[in-house]
């Protein structure tokens, strides 16, 4: 956007430069915001984006980096965020930082209290924060515990603080990424208000269709340089692909592998498979579901966020979610018992958490520490690990999932997203399961990364093995799957072979309310 | 039945060649060999701190603390620091603490006076009872902290006020006259069995020989398995001066004890062989790795199959059985049974743990490093008292320590993640 002026331009950044030891995360970046714009930032993991945030808002103080920051004409010296929220410069971060047991009105006065002489004023700290929620379109009361709410209004209180604070800029690092559609697209509604306020706002993003909804310009950053910034209402339509060439690199016409599947006999099967909320036994939460997945199929549930497919998949996998779980499961025709984890990995199960920081990986331990931890058994002899073999299966699986790190003795928690899903992966495979159970495989992963990932859930398919694949972007499933079903409040509301799935038929399915689907 | 083959290599990496950012694998490689250095360095770091500590006493007490008797009863007087410590590392890596060791040293040695005083039972019958009340004990706690999810914290507080006062029933105030056999384990040694050399033992000349060639082969069979596989290990400059350091260190160390009074004292075999052993239990085997993965990630544990109740119980058996061996060898040492005895312990022993880099969030620690964590303390005590510092001043000084080397620690390591 070099033609436009420099009165509406709000922030320019010019020529940053952001070297780590060993490693220079920015190279001459040059990014201008003009007022009352959303502006996307687009790039890989590790691109250089939170980086590029993280020295506007202080993270990176003033000194640490090269080049010159504008804002509203002049030039900007951070020393911590308190200076750029001085200035109405507020980032939100991707994991968000509300005290889980204060109320909505306490989080969002953190800091920066109602107060006169050290003595909080509630009334007004209620009042002001009422307006605030208003304001997002939050309907809780201001004393509602964080914890009680789900993530997507906790991304309204967060927004409602920076509101409160003044913001003038706005940041958002991947708001929608822990949410639903509705949620999501209730946040984006939000974000076109709030430009209609006169509020700046910088998106960053992974789900591109949101930025050909929302942003007017497009910034792509590459290895740590600008690469381009696009103009949303130009001449040209910018699409998904458009901007997806221009992170890459490359143009990525097929952003699923070729796959021809070799489909055989049934090999997992799951009836009448019910379960209830731990917290609340009365609520049922999977309710008389049935699946079968054979082997060199791969299988998709789609849902919605709450349908109960994560429930589904860690009640199945040792019992490790829910109550008064009833049904069966069966494994090559036989039934088996899932009663605990390592039961179901005798059986033949695995299953990959969604959430693999959390659930996943021991992120303070090494790469082959980590590829064993599941199936350490087959690599000692009474109790003792055999470390010669571990180090060679480690490296075995690091080479055949084409895992970025020097060696296997490096820390998990070191490595980016995609490397830690091959990770994952590489510890399921050394299982030797008959199922896999892939729990949102690609979350949070660069595109170039998750092309990588969906070629290994095809190896894996076509060497006999059954993939149950759950996730959140119907166009994944639909590209990846060869059959896929819906579910909808826990019940399994239909089931689309791959030839007939598209995303009105899956939504529509996906949307299915429980009395009509019925039991 | 199919083989494990995850996919086509030569597929994959054709395909992903060209997605991936060129410098990804250079961005690690500088991290991963940044943190291993830092990884070594901490390690050093602790070590040297032990030298220099004991160079400052040696300087300090006018040469008086590596005299050989000096030397023995340092390990004597403190091995119930390291035992406790070996127990107390594998329960903070697991993400737990044990408040409670202290009160059960007092119980069992409490249980062990009267055994061996009042039952007339003999010594080493009443060393077995010891133990498998320490196993009983260490059941009892592990049971709530396992079984009933109540926070080691909490039962183990409650453990501390239990015997403690367990203890004081039993004990009154002191039972003395304890059989020699038994007084012996902490107070004599193996002296005289192959001669003399002059005024050295000849038997712990032997040890110490033995150890410095164990500890060669060993240190040359882990680079030459780490090298085979491709990976990283010290520069042979690093490697050769830490060989050369520890066997000179062993051999002075060696030296010095053979001309002491009592040879290789019995504690300082007992010490050795609880943390051969649980440095391979720890580094080597499954359970050791299931207690690295609770400590690390106790969902992904659950989810990879670790059955974290069944293990949180034993780790705090373990604990309890080492709580009775510490029992045993300062009840020798005093030789006789205090209801005041091992007051502190506790403290003692998490001091080491946390002096020898064991992380306060769990997941990380080590055998080798508490045991330096535990001489340090050992070596302060010692020293202090030799010098005659007044007992609050040590507390002083202790506190202190550990408060510098915890804050040491997290400043370097944050020094090494915000680079």
């Amino acid at each position: 956007m070099s033609a436009s002026t420099t009165s509406d331009v709000i922030l320019e950044m010019r020529d940053i430069t952001k070297t780590f030891p060993g490693v220079k995360a920015l190279s001459g970046v040059n990014f201008s915001v003009r007022r009352g714009e959303v502006h996307a930032i687009c790039g890989e993991n590790g691109a250089g984006k939170s980086t590029l945030m993280k020295v506007l808002s202080g993270v990176h103080p003033h000194g640490s980096y090269d080049g010159e920051i504008l804002f509203e004409g002049h030039p900007c010296s951070y020393k911590s965020v308190r200076d750029s929220e001085k200035d109405g410069i507020v980032i939100i971060h991707q994991e968000l930082a509300l005290s889980p047991h204060l109320s909505i009105a306490e989080n969002i006065f953190l800091g920066n209290e109602q107060a006169t002489r050290g003595v909080i004023n509630w009334y007004k700290t209620n009042a002001e924060a009422s307006k605030l929620l208003t304001r997002v379109g939050l309907s809780e009361g201001p004393d509602t515990k964080i914890v009680n709410i789900g993530v997507g209004k906790q991304q309204l209180v967060e927004i409602a603080k920076a509101l409160s604070k003044d913001v003038k800029l706005l940041i958002l690092d991947e708001p929608t990424a822990a949410l639903n559609d509705e949620d999501s697209a209730h946040l984006l509604g939000l974000i076109r208000k709030l430009r209609e306020q006169g509020i700046t706002c910088i998106i960053i993003s992974h789900k591109l269709n949101e930025i050909a909804a929302i942003a007017d310009s497009t910034t792509i950053i590459r290895d740590g340089m600008t690469i381009e910034t696009l103009d949303m209402h130009g001449a040209e339509r910018v699409t998904e692909e458009r901007i997806i060439r221009g992170m890459v690199g490359r143009s990525l016409d097929n952003r699923f592998p070729d796959h021809t599947p070799q489909i055989g006999e049934e090999i997992f099967r799951l009836q009448d498979w019910t379960v209830y909320h731990p917290q609340d036994p009365s609520r049922v939460v999977v309710d008389h579901a049935n699946l079968t997945v054979r082997r060199g199929e791969i299988v998709g549930i789609a849902g919605l966020m709450g349908a109960g497919r994560t429930e589904l998949a860690m009640s199945v996998f040792g019992r490790t979610w829910g109550t008064k779980i009833s049904g069966t499961v069966f494994v090559n025709g036989k039934q088996v018992d899932t009663s605990n984890v390592t039961k179901a990995i005798r059986a033949g199960l695995a299953y990959a958490s969604e959430d693999r920081k959390r659930f996943g990986l021991n992120l303070i331990d090494d790469i082959k520490h980590n590829t064993t931890a599941a199936a350490l058994g087959k690599i000692s002899k009474r109790g003792v690990v055999d470390q010669s073999e571990e180090y060679r299966i480690a490296e075995l699986y690091r080479r055949k999932l084409n895992t970025k790190t020097p060696t296997v003795d490096a820390f998990v928690g070191k490595l980016s997203g995609g490397n830690q899903q091959k990770v994952v992966l590489s510890k399921w495979m050394f299982t030797d399961p008959d199922v896999l159970i892939l729990d949102e495989p690609t979350r949070g992963i660069d595109v170039g990364a998750k092309y990588e990932i969906y070629t290994h859930i095809n190896a894996l398919a076509d060497a006999g093995k059954g993939v149950l694949v759950i996730s959140s972007e119907l166009p994944e499933l639909i590209g990846l799957c060869d059959r896929i079903y819906a579910l909808s409040q826990g019940v399994i509301t239909g089931e689309v072979p791959r030839a007939e799935a598209t995303q009105e038929r899956l939504m529509h399915f996906m949307t299915k309310e429980k009395e009509v689907a019925g039991r | 039945m199919t083989e494990v083959t995850p996919t086509g290599p030569q597929d994959s990496a054709a395909t992903t060649a060209a997605a991936v950012p060129p410098e990804a694998p250079i961005k690690a490689e500088a991290a991963q060999a940044a943190a291993t250095k830092k990884t070594n360095l901490r390690e050093y770091g602790i070590v040297g701190a032990l030298v220099a500590i004991v160079i400052l006493f040696q300087v300090l007490t006018g040469g008086k603390l590596l005299m050989p008797d000096n030397v023995a009863s340092l390990f004597q007087q403190n091995a119930y620091v390291m035992v406790l410590a070996i127990g107390m590392v594998m329960v903070i890596i697991a993400g737990h603490i044990d408040l409670s060791v202290g009160s059960i040293v007092a119980f069992i040695g409490g249980v062990l006076a009267i055994a061996m005083v009042n039952w007339n039972l003999p010594w080493v019958l009443a060393v077995i009872i010891g133990l498998a009340l320490g196993l009983v004990i260490g059941a009892w706690q592990g049971f709530w902290v396992a079984y009933v999810g109540v926070p080691a914290f909490i039962v183990t507080l409650a453990g501390m006020l239990i015997f403690r006062g367990l203890a004081i029933l039993i004990v009154g105030e002191t039972i003395a006259g304890l059989p020699s056999g038994f007084v012996g384990i902490s107070n004599a040694g193996l002296l005289g069995l192959l001669g003399y050399a002059g005024a050295a033992d000849i038997l712990t000349l032997v040890i110490g020989i033995a150890a410095i060639v164990a500890f060669l082969f060993s240190q040359l069979r882990t680079r030459r398995t780490m090298k085979s596989h491709d990976l990283r290990v010290e520069p042979s400059a690093m490697f050769l001066t830490k060989l050369v350091g520890v066997s000179l260190l062993i051999a002075v160390f060696t030296w010095i004890l053979a001309q002491s009074a009592i040879g290789t004292p019995y504690v300082l075999i007992l010490v050795a062989i609880l943390i051969l052993a649980y440095a391979f239990l720890m580094g080597r085997t499954v359970f050791g790795r299931h207690i690295y993965a609770i400590g690390g990630n106790v969902h992904a544990a659950v989810l990879s199959g670790v059955n974290v109740k069944t293990m949180n119980f034993r780790i705090f058996v373990n604990m309890g059985l080492l709580a009775s061996i510490a029992a045993l060898v300062t009840t020798s040492r005093a030789g006789a049974a205090l209801a005041a005895a091992g007051s502190n312990y506790e403290l003692d022993a998490i001091a080491a743990c946390f002096i020898g880099g064991t992380a306060v969030t769990g997941g990380v620690g080590k055998v080798s490093g508490v045991i330096v964590g535990a001489l340090i303390m050992g070596v302060l005590n010692m020293g202090l008292s030799i010098i005659g510092t007044n007992p609050a001043l040590q507390n002083v000084i202790k506190g202190l320590v550990l408060l510098i080397a915890v804050a040491f620690d997290l400043i370097n390591k944050r020094r090494a993640a915000g680079a």
